[in-house]
């Protein structure tokens, strides 16, 4: 077990690469903010090893040395204050060590205040609606017709042959780069959870409440990201892609978007 | 001291347990299949109800036999005693998860809907104009305007008689310790008299809510708060003066001495229970 | 009144179980109802784990083959459900049945009928519960945590979900009763608190658990169904509700509950472990009060289940903080263990690996909940398979495991014969280099973005779901040889066990021949603390 859980680490160590399809720890993420989230992880988790590998070792030392095949005979002992104080206060020190960069970051997560874009979004069984404030651009976005036809049971279509199987959608929320994003998000029907891991951000969408999360991007791409709340029988099949474009693109996107919104709005009430 | 009284009575096998589980099957599958709107449902539930009646009269039965022809020592009354005293506790605890509803949705969950703490946008961009106040029925005013329920008037009445009811059961339970049989009887009586009209006159309390006060189980949160609260109360109220009628008889058939009536302390046990809840009740519910 | 005593007096030496049936329906023996819990125990594990095993067979590669997402969530639904409340807890409570008048010295529980309908209850009360898969709606799939609004869009089965839940608390509520008027009220007599064997301790403890929190799930479902049929508003924020307020309520008996299933797990190891160390439990004391304050502080962890539903910041870092504080008295016990082993003279039989391996992987579990506790980092792991991870490796080589080194310990007690040492240890090495292959790789799926609750998956994540695949299937396959280790031993086809059993452990189970006969301390034993140790 012992093995395991180095070969583990090794492996986490090698892994801080990009190989996307052999990925084995948390992405370090393109925002402000997920870089600390990672290193957080990352402190937390080598706490964590350096504890296994002292009580591990202990517990192995013990297990050769000390077995009943190898003449061992039994001490006495059974109990002793000073070893007792010791391992209860040396947790209570790491965990100490812990909270403070977390609580800060906590904090730093919490504040969305003064935004340069808001982003209302309402989750539907099962697709995304977004608004962006201010502006009179809004649209649905629901997953691409390629994996929609691919992912029917017996549909005959390998999965490896889709682009972005089940992580493409058909109108992918776009911002600029370097932006403070507020998302404002809320729910028409169950529970649903807006969850992009590189923009490291997680919050549930309530029905009848309006939860607050921000993002501030500082590297252009195309995320991808899952619901990761229950909500019903699709729910493996909402996801979320986030294009972070250059300012000036994003500027023309508006401005392209506020017409064809309006024709869409037409055609999806008609397919409706 | 006979061998008897040192030796922990097992009983060996009994089928009441499973003539229970028999009646729950019947009782529950009933409720579902009637809930889903099977008229088969309410006939398997009346089923259900009366295999339960008669497997708590059986087993009950069962039990003061025992008791009676001296078999359980008081090892085996200390059991009794401590079971009771956990079940009131799971009571206890059945209880708070509706008081904890009712501290969350006043506390939390309606100054929220109102924009408080970190719900601003809740507020303005979901229920604009709801302002935090208590009793409400929501943003949505669902079910209508309604007429909150104050403290005085019949509510004040059953606190009275419950109170009092709790005086009467003491009276009788130090009286059947000193073994003063007649008062046991007159005062027993009384309590479980008390306790009936307390429940008759919730009867008349929800009457008056559901046809002049438009107060109903579908007043949002108030409602719901207020009807669960006090109707698994009332439900207690019911149960705790059936089974002080029970204990009642069984005084009139001379059982129970001053030093073995457990029976007669856990139906005593479960009222002041139930009358405890009754105060927070009245504060909670009623009156803040 | 002479005629009463010289009955049950003639009653009691002369008989030992009733012929047929009537034996297990009619049962006060709490020697047979701990065998049936076991066997209910058993064959649920199994029913559970066949549904586990269509999860992982779907989840085997990208794409839907075998099953319908609505089909694929009611499995989830259900093998938590199962795996919950019928495997794992009636195996503990079984094991109090066998175990703890044993251990204390009594003639039997408390309350011998009741003990009968807390155990008769659990059939009907599943029986229900699988009648859903045949209804119109399928069976639940809302996830065992029920949440609202979803719930509310189950089909027929819905109330019969909450009447099994109603009908498991009730089960529970009793039992845990008799436990605990049976530790209380029936100790031998020279067995003061502190005397008690840590599985009793343990188990004294649980049973405080279970009282508190089963009635807080029967509240909260009872919200749900009135939501569903009788227009209350408790979840409905239109109405002045909160759908996140069932969430706290769920998790104020759900973190309790997942401690129900770990706390008699580490009576099981605190008792194993000394036997075939040889040496007493260290430190029996601060156990006790770490177990106390494992169960305390569960309490006030709840919200920890619900960092990303948008509560006030001071909640956050108070929940971070109360969680993180668990790991200190769990790490008392973990060190505390260690420290039994420690100049031990060790061997290692079936039980004592079981309990090591316990050991080992459950700290892993451990360690993931710990990082799971840090906010800002569970915002990122939350409803990935980083979380199936962990609750996998405390219930499986945790609270599971522990239940097994528990059968393997006592069964030739229970017996009268040992079971096959070889094939024990065989039935070991598999289960555990299954496990950790079947729920090892589940973390990288979580840190690498999978969702948790999907039936289909975009291609990255196919290469560890397809070995966590093969892992479940082995470990499952491995589990009947688990199933026949049990049914030799229960035909006595292995060699006689003596009294004592193991090589000189302590405790007052190993005094009375091997198999337990029906009846044992019809009087209180004199002397109920044996130290065979020092
Ligand atoms: C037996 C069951 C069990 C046990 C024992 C635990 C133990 C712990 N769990 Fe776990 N948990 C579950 C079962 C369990 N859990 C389940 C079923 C879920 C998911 C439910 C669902 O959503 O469906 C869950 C989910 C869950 C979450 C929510 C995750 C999410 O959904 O986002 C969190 C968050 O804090 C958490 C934390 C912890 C912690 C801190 C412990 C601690 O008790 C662990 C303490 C132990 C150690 C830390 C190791 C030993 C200690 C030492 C060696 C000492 C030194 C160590 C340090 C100083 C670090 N658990
Ligand atoms: C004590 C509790 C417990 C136990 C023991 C288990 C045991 C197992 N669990 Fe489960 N599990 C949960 C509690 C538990 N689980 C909970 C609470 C959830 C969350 C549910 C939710 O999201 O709501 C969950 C969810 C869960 C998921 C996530 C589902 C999802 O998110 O969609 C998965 C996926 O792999 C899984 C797998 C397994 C496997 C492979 C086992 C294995 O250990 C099972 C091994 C047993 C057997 C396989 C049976 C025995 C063998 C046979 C029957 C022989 C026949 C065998 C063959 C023919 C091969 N479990
Ligand atoms: Cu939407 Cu899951
Ligand atoms: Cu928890």
């Amino acid at each position: 077990m012992i093995r395991k859980l180095c070969l583990a680490a090794l492996v986490l160590l090698g892994s801080t690469g990009a190989n996307a399809d052999w990925a084995l720890n948390m992405p370090k993420g393109v925002t402000t903010l997920s870089a600390e989230t990672y290193a957080i992880h990352m402190m937390v988790f080598w706490w964590c090893v350096a504890i296994a590998v002292i009580v591990f070792g202990v517990m192995i030392y013990s297990l050769i040395r000390h077995r009943k095949a190898a003449g061992a005979v039994p001490a006495k002992f059974s109990h002793s204050m000073t070893a007792e104080i010791i391992w209860t206060t040396i947790p209570i020190v790491i965990l100490l060590i812990m909270t403070v960069p977390s609580a800060e970051l906590l904090i730093k997560l919490e504040d969305s205040r003064d935004p340069d874009i808001t982003v209302v979004t309402t989750a539907y069984q099962w697709r995304w609606h977004y608004a962006y404030q201010g502006e009179d651009v809004e649209f649905f976005s629901s997953l691409s017709r390629t994996s929609a036809a691919a992912r029917r049971k017996g549909s005959g279509i390998d999965p490896e042959t889709v682009d972005n199987y089940l992580l493409d959608v058909d109108r992918p929320l776009v911002v600029p780069k370097g932006a403070k994003v507020r998302f404002l998000l809320t729910s028409n029907d169950v529970v649903h959870a807006w969850w992009v891991p590189e923009l490291s951000i997680k919050k549930d969408a309530i029905p009848g409440f309006m939860n607050e999360t921000w993002f501030k991007a500082e590297v252009a791409g195309v995320y991808r990201g899952q619901c990761a709340e229950l909500c019903g029988m699709d729910h493996g099949y909402m996801p979320i892609v986030v294009e972070v474009v250059e300012p000036e693109a994003y500027q023309a996107w508006l401005v392209n978007e506020k017409d064809r919104v309006a024709q869409v709005a037409v055609a999806d009430g008609e397919i409706r | 001291m006979s061998h008897a009284e040192e030796k922990y009575y097992v009983p060996h096998g009994s089928h009441w347990p499973i003539v229970g589980s028999a009646g729950l099957l019947f009782l529950m599958v009933g409720v579902s299949v009637w809930l889903n709107g099977g008229d088969t449902g309410f006939w398997v539930m009346l089923a259900g109800f009366a295999i339960i009646i008669f497997m708590l009269v059986g087993w009950f039965g069962e039990v003061i036999g025992e008791s009676e022809s001296g078999r359980f020592n008081t090892q085996v009354g200390m059991s009794f005693r401590m079971g009771m005293f956990w079940f009131i506790f799971s009571e206890v605890m059945f209880f708070s998860a509706f008081f904890g509803a009712l501290f969350y949705a006043r506390n939390m969950a309606i100054p929220w809907l109102g924009g408080e703490s970190n719900n601003f946008f809740t507020n303005l961009m979901l229920w604009d104009g709801f302002e935090s106040t208590w009793p409400t029925n929501g943003p949505g005013n669902i079910g209508g305007d309604f007429e909150p329920m104050g403290p005085f008037g019949l509510p004040l009445i059953n606190t009275v008689l419950l109170l009092s009811s709790s005086v009467t059961l003491t009276i009788a339970h130090h009286a059947l310790l000193k073994g003063h049989r007649s008062l046991v009887k007159v005062f027993l009586g009384a309590t479980f008299v008390l306790g009936f009209i307390f429940v008759f006159l919730q009867a008349e309390e929800y009457i008056e809510a559901y046809q002049h006060m438009n107060l109903t189980l579908g007043s949002g949160i108030y409602g719901s708060t207020f009807f669960m609260l006090t109707g698994f109360h009332g439900m207690h109220v019911t149960i705790g003066a059936i089974m002080l009628t029970i204990i009642w008889f069984r005084v009139l058939k001379g059982h129970f001495t001053p030093d073995k009536h457990f029976a007669f302390e856990a139906v005593a046990w479960y009222c002041h229970f139930v009358d405890v809840v009754w105060v927070a009740l009245y504060v909670f519910v009623y009156w803040m | 009144m002479s005629a009463t005593v010289a009955d049950t007096h003639a009653e009691h030496e002369h008989h030992g179980p009733v012929a047929g049936w009537r034996r297990w329906l009619y049962a006060t023996n709490h020697k047979d109802i701990g065998t049936m819990y076991l066997i209910l125990s058993l064959i649920m594990f199994f029913v559970g784990g066949v549904m586990a095993l269509i999860i992982r067979t779907e989840l085997f590669s990208p794409g839907l083959q075998f099953v319908n997402p609505a089909f694929f969530n009611q499995m989830t639904t259900m093998h938590a459900l199962i795996m919950v409340f019928g495997a794992v807890m009636p195996a503990f409570v079984g094991l109090a049945n066998w175990m703890v008048p044993l251990m204390i010295g009594a003639p039997d529980m408390a309350l011998p009928r009741m003990n009968n309908w807390s155990f008769w209850i659990l059939p009907v009360a599943f029986a229900m519960l699988a009648s859903t898969l045949f209804m119109p709606g399928g069976a639940p799939a809302s996830g065992w945590t029920m949440y609202p609004p979803l719930v509310l869009q189950t089909g027929d089965a819905f109330p019969f979900l909450i009447f099994s839940v109603h009908l498991l608390g009730i089960s529970s509520i009793m039992g845990a009763i008799n436990i605990i008027v049976t530790i209380v009220n029936m100790r031998a007599p020279d067995m003061s608190l502190l005397k008690m064997p840590m599985f009793v301790w343990t188990w004294l403890i649980t049973a405080y658990l279970l009282l508190a929190v089963m009635p807080v799930l029967a509240g909260a479902v009872t919200m749900l169904l009135t939501d569903q049929f009788f227009g209350t508003s408790f979840f409905l924020a239109a109405g002045g509700g909160d759908p996140v307020m069932f969430q706290h309520i769920f998790w104020f008996f759900g973190h309790p509950e997942v401690y129900i299933m770990i706390l008699p797990a580490f009576g099981v190891v605190s008792e194993i472990i000394p036997t075939f160390s040889r040496k007493p439990l260290f430190g029996h004391d601060s156990m006790v009060y770490a177990a106390s304050s494992i169960a305390f502080l569960s309490f006030i962890v709840w919200a920890h289940h619900m960092f990303t539903t948008g509560m006030p910041l001071t909640g956050q870092l108070f929940f971070m903080f109360a969680t993180m504080l668990i790991a200190v008295p769990t790490g008392v016990k973990v060190f505390n263990w260690t420290a039994t082993m420690w100049r031990g003279a060790m061997s290692f039989e079936t039980p004592m690996l079981f309990a090591l391996a316990f050991l080992f992987l459950f700290t892993i579990g451990g360690f993931s909940g710990l990082m799971l506790a840090i906010v800002p980092a569970d915002i990122q792991y939350h409803d990935s398979y980083f979380v199936v991870a962990h609750f996998h490796y405390v219930l499986v080589p945790g609270s599971v495991f522990a239940v097994m080194a528990a059968v393997y310990y006592w069964m030739p007690k229970w017996t009268g014969h040992y079971y096959d040492e070889r094939m024990g240890k065989l039935h070991f090495w598999l289960s555990t280099i299954f496990v950790n292959v079947t729920f090892f790789p589940m973390h990288f799926l979580g840190l690498a973005g999978m969702p948790r609750r999907i039936p289909d998956y975009s291609t990255q994540f196919a290469d560890f779901n397809s070995i966590a695949s093969i892992g479940a299937i082995g470990f499952g396959l491995s589990q009947l040889l688990f199933a026949y280790n049990v049914i030799q031993c229960v035909r006595k086809k292995g060699s006689t066990a003596t009294d004592a059993v193991w090589d000189q452990p302590q405790g007052l189970e190993w005094t009375v021949p091997s198999p337990a006969p029906y009846h044992t301390f019809e009087t209180p034993p004199t002397s109920s603390v044996k130290t065979t140790f020092s």
